[in-house]
């Protein structure tokens, strides 16, 4: 290999990454320095979290939550992480072991809880049960047990590695649709409310390549393979639309999301609390729900006395090769 | 080069020497989408692979909802 040509904006030394939304270049050292700065901005400008609160990091083997979570420890940030066992096959026994590893290595303290041993199901049996699409049950377990591990845990604030990509995709969804109460809802800190944590996504100024690359300059490893369920998913499609409009207009994908979060959102703010009246409680888990037994206890009914259904049998359209 | 691609797992050897832009174009690859690993050292786009390089060309895009 030949060393590039292209120098780092801040340092003029070799680069190792071209960044067209930023219309520069970074070496190794910048780039990290880019992401901490995209982070902590986030944490400010959205006053997600300060230094001496409590932080549960939702992991899942991926980049961006382990991206996350380096980065909050690092930042000397008090985290700790915790992971749902899914059930997919092997990715779950892989995803298992980077975030074991993770953690260990670096000596923190990691929550685990797996679906099949503690509540009678995996994610592709739920699928069957319910005749829903696998990644509804499976975004509903999690969601269900990042709460409850939250409030049970005494943490402050629940943080989820969400992106850039992650964030425009779905605004990109839910434009499509005009759907007018997930459009009031997709923001970066959502407040404690009506017994559920505050949530906080503070990677949602970094794209999942600037995430990637901090995972592979820190040495992080993490997995890369895609869930073999969510492949082909109309998710992953709008984020490819969404790569190509970058592609040919760098920084699109950003003006689109962070100019909804300032221009948009604050339009629609009275649907959010429109949308948040009072809740009872869940007669069995004791969860936030609008009826008497709360969706994730439906959902285990259902699933756990279903017979277990092997992954292949739910795979995606491009995760059956 | 020997260039290693994911999704599925794949290995393909392709002549010449050419930038990593040209390898992605080459591909039918966008750029925002992957990152590039040169011997195991990220590279940006106009760095200039040679023919007994070994790449990884790394899809960053994942699915979670």
């Amino acid at each position: 290999m030949v060393a590039a040509a292209s120098k780092c904006r801040s340092c003029r030394e070799p680069a190792v990454i071209d960044l067209p939304r930023h219309n520069a270049n970074f070496c190794a050292e910048h780039l990290q320095q880019l992401c901490r700065r995209q982070m902590q901005k986030a944490i400010e400008d959205y006053d997600m979290f300060s230094p001496d609160d409590r932080i549960l990091v939702a992991v899942s083997g991926g980049k961006d939550s382990l991206a996350v979570w380096d980065m909050l420890i690092e930042a000397g940030y008090e985290a700790d992480g915790f992971y749902v066992g899914l059930g997919i096959g092997d990715y779950s026994d892989e995803s298992t072991r980077y975030v074991t590893a993770f953690a260990e290595e670096r000596g923190l303290r990691l929550l685990t809880v797996d679906l099949r041993d503690e509540y009678g199901y995996d994610i592709p049996t739920a699928a069957r049960a319910t005749k829903r699409v696998p990644c509804s049950a499976c975004g509903m377990s999690k969601r269900h047990l990042f709460d409850k591990a939250a409030v049970d845990g005494g943490y402050d604030v629940v943080v989820t590695g969400h992106n850039l990509d992650d964030e425009a995709a779905v605004l990109l969804g839910n434009v499509l649709h005009w759907d007018i109460e997930y459009l009031a809802r997709q923001l970066p800190v959502l407040p404690a409310a009506n017994g559920f944590p505050k949530k906080a996504k503070p990677l949602v100024r970094l794209t999942e390549r600037e995430t990637a690359a901090w995972c592979l300059l820190r040495g992080i490893d993490y997995l890369v393979e895609e869930c073999p369920i969510a492949a082909g998913n109309r998710h992953l499609h709008h984020k490819g639309v969404l790569n190509s409009i970058e592609q040919e207009s760098p920084s699109t994908k950003s003006a689109f999301y962070l100019n909804f979060i300032d221009n948009m959102a604050p339009l629609l703010a009275d649907q959010t609390a429109a949308a948040s009246g009072d809740l009872g409680r869940c007669v069995r888990c004791g969860a936030p729900t609008t009826g008497e037994t709360c969706a994730f206890c439906r959902l285990v009914d259902k699933a756990s006395t279903h017979e277990p259904v092997p992954v292949e049998l739910v795979l995606g359209k491009r995760g059956r090769r | 080069m020997l260039v290693k691609m994911r999704n599925p797992k794949r290995e393909i050897e392709m002549a010449g020497d050419r930038t990593v832009n040209h390898l992605l174009d080459a591909l039918d690859l966008v750029r925002e989408s992957h990152l590039v690993i040169c011997n195991g050292t990220l590279v940006p786009g106009d760095a200039r692979l040679a023919e007994d390089d070994v790449i990884e060309i790394r899809p960053v895009i994942s699915g979670g909802c």
